[in-house]
């Protein structure tokens, strides 16, 4: 299978075509794999920290599971990596999939799985933690990581997943991420991705979600780190009444190129999907939206929604937003938005007006568009962490610190 | 009660989107005077009100705003903001993600220093919200977002009994607010003209708003001039003629 190209329209915009797998070797694993060092280590405390309150954490060192704390977890839910004899969770979200997903197939470690039997309501949030590039570059070998993620919710359970995955500080790495949700029927399914990777390493992440009759599915993909950041979330409404949100945020500096691409699929009458992506690009950085809503034939009085929203806050910087619509269905309400641009001049304005100088004005702006959906975080106690990771960025991006007013 | 203050408007010019929209306007506000300047749709009331302000996009093409003998014409809106002015807008902004108190204590904060006394900023926020009949509740919410068009004119009023600046220019404070919305807002302003010495410039088409707020003067605005001035008696008048028998023959 060859790898993807910039000429496939799911790849446009993007730098795919640079990606070179011979500079890039998967994670060693078994009794040779590295131990985390020091700033994973720091890295899982201060999110420990930070989700005090939880049901569960895993952590993953390129994608093989380490640890797994079960906390006070309902002894029926099944946290942990599913060794391959029972990988039959696999790919039942997720079918077909590129030449990335098959490599993700091909060198995962382990498959992370949160099974949560029908009926039980796991209240705190379930974290997982990759870090990623436990054995730095070397000459011209950079670390690859292959995380395998599957969530699964029986009839009428609900529980909240926060997965985040990081490292990579330093020099190049490749991160292929493959996750899979499924929320059974009725089911209330929550979902938070970060992803904090540092700024020379590229993370291509791949998402397939499905919820079944009467399913609330949320998911909220945070893009911060990496030189090259995608996530592609492909999201079906697949049994009646089902009802998805999704929601994305990026945030680019320097150099960096966030691409963020998804698919609301209505399989089935009755389900409605809102999608809210926000993105800023400071810098040189760039970003790229893309998104379809399909309503397939017999998704009758599907509601669909998708809003882009971008903030383009220098001058090289760019963001692209191409939003569509693929409608087999009479009877249907859709609509997609975007906008792209610098930061409003009536807000702006407005919060002079009242005395804030223009560089607070526009970094409260900023700020406020950010927390504005950082605050509806599907799961709320994450919210503090993103908080954080977004200020700490964007304090970079604007430039703030310096203590000059106009 | 700090007194003395003096806002001086001299043969002001402006121009926004092109044209020039208001055509030599004088005006003086001492602390405590209320001064309504009244006229139809399309006279330039709006476009004053943001020349005083300094909205960018209008642009001041003669003349002069000295507050306290400081001139404002060709300072930025905050700077504006920090001598001593407040805009209420016509159409207040939404700012999502922008919280009311967080941006109240930004604009207390003198540069330098850090933002004033969380308690006591929230104190001064509850009475004036209690003043004038803002629900509690929109305090800590975004600026604006989700708030119907009176519920937004209120939070104008509430910003300036929390900022208590010298001078205010209220764009339209009155439209879109029901008869007892107009009174509390109306008896709120009236209030800080005696509590710390607001000079008050009100702009409006309707005559309404001078039932509930006593102005010291009434100015006439008719395509970008002041076409008559007096006291309360005019608006009465006006009500009765209408703006025609000002109609400029230009």
């Amino acid at each position: 299978m060859p790898l993807p190209s910039e000429k496939e329209e799911v790849w446009r915009y993007t730098p795919i075509d640079a990606l070179d797998l011979d500079a890039y070797a998967p994670a060693v694993l078994g009794p040779a794999a590295p131990a985390a060092g020091p700033l994973a280590e720091a890295f899982v405390a201060g999110l420990a920290s930070d989700l005090p309150v939880r049901a569960a954490m895993v952590t993953t060192l390129d994608g093989a599971v380490r640890s797994v704390d079960r906390g006070r977890l309902d002894d029926r839910v099944v946290v942990g990596a599913v060794s391959a004899a029972s990988e039959g969770a696999l790919g039942q979200v997720l079918t077909g999939g590129d030449a990335l997903v098959r490599l993700n197939d091909a060198f995962h470690p382990d498959a992370v799985v949160v099974d949560v039997p029908a009926g039980v309501v796991v209240e705190d949030p379930i974290v997982v933690v990759h870090w990623c590039g436990a054995a730095p570059e070397t000459g011209a070998v950079a670390p690859a990581s292959f995380p395998r993620t599957v969530v699964r919710l029986g009839r009428g359970a609900s529980a909240g997943v926060v997965e985040v995955v990081a490292g990579m500080p330093e020099g190049r790495g490749l991160v292929v991420p493959v996750v899979e949700l499924r929320a059974g029927e009725g089911a209330r399914l929550s979902y938070v991705g970060l992803q904090v990777l540092g700024p020379s390493a590229w993370h291509i992440a791949r998402m397939a979600a499905a919820s079944d009759r009467d399913a609330t599915l949320r998911t909220f993909t945070v893009g911060l780190g990496g030189a090259y950041d995608r996530s592609r979330t492909d999201a079906v409404a697949a049994g009646p009444g089902a009802t998805t949100e999704l929601r994305s945020a990026y945030l680019g500096t320097g150099e960096q190129v966030h691409d963020v691409r998804t698919l609301q699929d209505h399989a089935a009458p009755h389900t409605t999907s809102d999608l809210l992506c926000k993105g800023a690009v400071a810098g040189s950085s760039r970003s790229v939206y893309s998104g379809l809503i399909r309503v397939r034939r017999g998704a009758v009085r599907t509601e669909a929604f998708q809003t882009n929203n971008n903030l383009v806050l220098d001058p090289n910087a760019h963001a692209d937003s191409v939003p569509n619509l693929d409608i087999e269905e009479n009877d249907v309400r859709c609509s997609h938005a975007s906008t792209v641009g610098p930061v409003d001049e009536d807000q702006r304005y407005y919060l002079e007006s009242r005395g804030v100088p223009p560089e607070r004005a526009e970094q409260l702006i900023v700020l406020g568009f950010f927390d504005d959906i950082v605050q509806r975080s599907p799961v709320p106690a994450s919210v503090g962490r993103l908080q954080r990771e977004v200020g700490i960025r964007l304090t970079e991006a604007l430039h703030v610190g310096d203590g000059s007013h106009g | 009660m700090t007194d003395g203050h003096l806002l001086e408007v001299e043969n002001l010019h402006a121009t926004a989107g092109g044209g020039e929209v208001v055509r030599g306007v004088d005006l003086t506000v001492r602390s405590g005077e209320v001064h309504v300047i009244m006229g139809p749709n399309g006279s330039g009331k709006s476009t004053l009100a943001h020349a005083l302000m300094g909205r960018p996009g209008t642009t001041v093409t003669e003349g002069s705003v000295r507050l306290d003998g400081v001139e404002l014409v060709g300072l930025p809106a905050w700077r504006r903001a920090r001598a001593g002015l407040f805009l209420a807008l016509q159409q207040p902004i939404e700012v999502p993600g922008v919280l009311l108190d967080a941006t109240m204590a930004e604009a207390l904060a003198p540069l330098g220093a850090g933002p004033p006394d969380r308690g006591a900023l929230s104190d001064r926020l509850r009475q004036e919200a209690a003043a004038i009949g803002f629900d509690e509740r929109f305090l800590s919410r975004a600026l604006n977002v989700d708030l119907s068009g009176g519920e937004r004119k209120r939070n104008e009023v509430l910003q300036l009994g929390v900022l208590r600046p010298p001078f205010c220019v209220l764009d339209e404070i009155d439209s879109g607010l029901d008869v007892d919305a107009v009174r509390a807002v109306a008896r709120r302003i009236e209030s800080a003209t005696g509590e710390w010495g607001l000079g008050v410039v009100a702009v409006t088409h309707f005559h309404r708003l001078l039932r509930e707020l006593r102005a010291d003067h009434v100015h006439v605005l008719v395509a970008g001039k002041v076409v008559a001035s007096g006291g309360p008696e005019l608006a009465e008048e006006l009500e009765h003629t209408g703006y025609a028998a000002y109609a400029s023959p230009t």
